[in-house]
């Protein structure tokens, strides 16, 4: 029994590949990215480095100049004005405490950096989602780029950013545009793909060009889902405090992997509440922010 | 309104042209040109779709419109209609086919040029609305003026002109979803009126609305067209719209010019049993002038002596459902032509007759029907109403 068992494996070994020998695809990957692409782009990525860490270090010197009590009145008067006063409350009993159990600094330098990446994911997604939305061919070319970037794991593209990058804020920023840059891009496409295709018809009846019909119409009308695809990309920032961390990234997500490294639950956990209070004081203003974003479209039916 | 009377081909009187169609066809799909082949050589549509993956929306549509009549052009849905209105200010690029506006051939119209067209010539109103639900109802009145380059104050004093002209007074700054639907066209009505159009394409404009508004509605563009000339492109499916408003209607099925007529040619002459089944549930009262109930030769020193006998008298071109209150008690009814002469006369049998419909298809005009010149007494028909 054991004896046919084996010798059907045998055979059918014989149909694997890897029975005459590995494919070598990691060498391959390895020698192509650290001795061709990394030499070959670097100067290209330190340029795009530049703006990256200009506007990093000006918000985040900023945010940690700025007085305790000034900071705390203008985000908790912001989060009134955007999302009511139930959020307001939230706000200050949360900014009050994160202030309380010492992470206060911590908070900024993430809040610096995912704002930061939230700029450039806005400054490329939403442009690229427009692209996509008026060109069936671009969106042919983004659509499985944006699959690439949403379905590798982080962990994989860390490696050749620190390659690219080195180590420390910048490239943490740059791996979080890569994660959190695909659903602003994709809900950009389809808030701008899903007006009515009557509004635009009366667009071109009335003599709009191509770049009216998008201003006056399309945009004002794709803005509600646009915003919601900001908040996602915020929300999507936020959760790459911890992994950005890894890379060099001050901030909560340093405090989270030092509790980690240490074995201190107490420590680990001080910085992830200030990440969960973080995300959903920035949930709920966006999402505020995107329902006054519809207008007269509101009470009707 | 026309001097000549309604069934002969040849009387359209001459009036200025103003488009002009010329075997337009329009097959949407990356293999257009093989499926307008396709199509010459006499292959279905579904089969064409089949074989090329191109739908054929206008198959080689040829007509010409009048300045200043309603043009409407009608058909079910996936009839083509709705693609061939936007061919006229080119929403949609005809894929062969000339049209001309005004002698100025469009589809040769650079892009600059057909701005100027859309802001100045022809302005369109839509089936659902189309109005922008983030803007107000006077900016929504003002976009083609904004477009047009007019300045902020200019155009808001041109818009709530137009608001009035509508009935929407002081609507101007609310937003398109505080109004009714009807309201709400006339919103569109008032942004395609607010450019000054020479031409005004309709695109099903009042399918939308409930009956008794799209009864109003119909009477109110009838108003206005009669205040503005404005030619008017206007489609819809439902064909006693069709015949109520029309000067000439387009019959459409699969793309194609089933029949092109007058009101009363396309109910008493139908062209084919398509136009023709459509024809059987018209109101005809509405439809038909009163001249096609004549049905006896006319002999002026006869019907003078009537009138002066007391008869009552109808103009030819009134629709005969005017003349239910004259014919009662078997008194004949003296037709007046355009030029205030006699035309002829009718009574109830023959009007009764006429709107039962039982003669359609013959559609010869009373003088020469051989029994026409007999009494009362030879009268088989019923009349049902």
């Amino acid at each position: 029994m054991s004896d046919s068992m084996n010798a059907l494996r045998a055979a059918t070994d014989m149909a694997r590949p890897s029975h005459y020998g590995e494919l070598p695809l990691d060498d391959w990957i390895q020698a192509v990215v650290k001795d061709w692409l990394v030499p070959v782009l670097r100067p290209f990525f330190r340029a795009l480095q530049m703006p990256i860490q200009m506007l990093l270090d000006n918000l985040q010197a900023l945010l940690l100049a700025i007085p305790f009590a000034v900071l705390l009145i203008v985000i908790v008067l912001g989060a009134w004005r955007a999302a009511g006063r139930g959020v307001a409350i939230f706000t200050l009993v949360s900014l009050l405490l994160l202030d309380w159990i010492g992470i206060w600094r911590e908070t900024m330098i993430t809040l610096a950096m995912i704002l930061t990446a939230v700029v450039f994911c806005i400054i490329v997604g939403i442009p690229a989602g427009i692209l996509a939305a008026r060109s069936d061919r671009a969106a042919a070319v983004i659509r499985p780029i944006l699959d690439v970037m949403q379905t590798i794991p982080s962990f994989v593209y860390l490696v050749p950013i620190v390659m690219l990058f080195g180590v420390g804020m910048v490239p943490a920023v740059i791996a979080t545009i890569i994660f959190a840059l695909p659903p602003l891009v994709r809900l950009t496409n389809l808030g701008i793909r899903q007006v009515q295709e009557e509004l635009v018809e009366a667009g071109r009846a009335f003599g709009s060009t191509s770049r009216q019909i998008l201003w006056e119409i399309q945009l004002p009308l794709a803005l509600r889902t646009i915003m919601t695809g900001v908040n996602q990309t915020l929300m999507l920032a936020l959760s790459m405090a911890v992994i950005g961390a890894l890379i060099g990234a001050g901030g909560l997500g340093l405090i989270v992997n030092t509790g980690l490294g240490r074995l201190d639950v107490g420590y680990a956990s001080v910085g992830g509440l200030g990440i969960v209070l973080m995300a959903i004081i920035l949930d709920r203003v966006t999402q505020a922010l995107g329902e006054t974003g519809r207008d007269g479209k509101g009470a009707g039916g | 309104m026309h001097g000549t009377p309604p069934l002969d081909p040849s009387s359209t009187p001459q009036a200025a042209r103003r488009i002009e169609v010329r075997g337009v066809s329009k097959a949407f799909g990356t293999r257009a040109d093989e499926a307008l082949e396709l199509a010459r050589q006499g292959v279905s549509k579904s089969e064409i779709l089949k074989r090329t993956g191109a739908v054929l929306a206008i198959d080689d549509v040829s007509f010409s419109v009048d300045a200043g009549e309603i043009f409407v052009v009608m058909g079910l849905s996936g009839s083509g209609k709705s693609t061939l209105v936007r061919c006229l200010n080119r929403l949609h690029d005809p894929t062969v086919g000339s049209i001309e506006i005004d002698g100025e051939d469009i589809l040769k119209a650079s892009e600059q040029r057909l701005r100027e067209l859309r802001l100045g010539k022809i302005t369109m109103v839509f089936q659902h609305f189309a109005l922008l639900p983030h803007r107000t109802v006077a900016e929504n009145v003002e976009y083609g003026l904004k477009m047009r380059g007019m300045g902020k104050a200019e155009r808001r004093e041109k818009a709530l002109k137009t608001l009035e002209n509508v009935g929407l007074a002081g609507w101007g700054d609310r937003y398109p979803h505080n109004l009714s639907g009807g309201m709400q066209q006339r919103v569109g009505l008032a942004r395609a009126l607010a450019l000054d159009p020479e031409i005004l394409l309709m695109d099903e404009p009042f399918s939308a609305l409930d009956p008794l508004i799209r009864r109003d509605m119909q009477g109110e563009l009838i108003e206005l067209q009669r205040r503005y000339r404005t030619t008017i492109i206007f489609i819809t499916h439902d064909l006693n719209e069709a015949l109520t408003l029309g000067d000439h209607v387009a019959v459409m099925k699969d793309g194609r010019l089933a029949q092109v007529g007058k009101p009363a040619e396309i109910v008493l002459n139908p062209a084919d049993d398509y136009v023709s089944a459509f024809t059987r549930d018209i109101d005809r009262g509405r439809v038909l002038p009163a001249r096609t109930a004549i049905r006896r030769p006319a002999d002026p020193a006869a019907l003078s002596a009537l009138i002066e006998k007391g008869a009552a008298s109808i103009g030819g071109s009134r629709p005969l459902h005017e003349a239910f209150g004259l014919v009662s008690g078997g008194k004949p009814v003296v037709v007046i032509g355009p030029d205030g002469k006699p035309e002829g006369q009718f009574d109830a049998t023959d009007m009764a007759a006429m709107l039962a419909g039982d003669d359609a298809g013959k559609g010869q005009p009373a003088q020469v029907r051989p029994e026409a010149g007999q009494t009362r007494q030879g009268q088989t028909r019923q009349g049902r109403s």
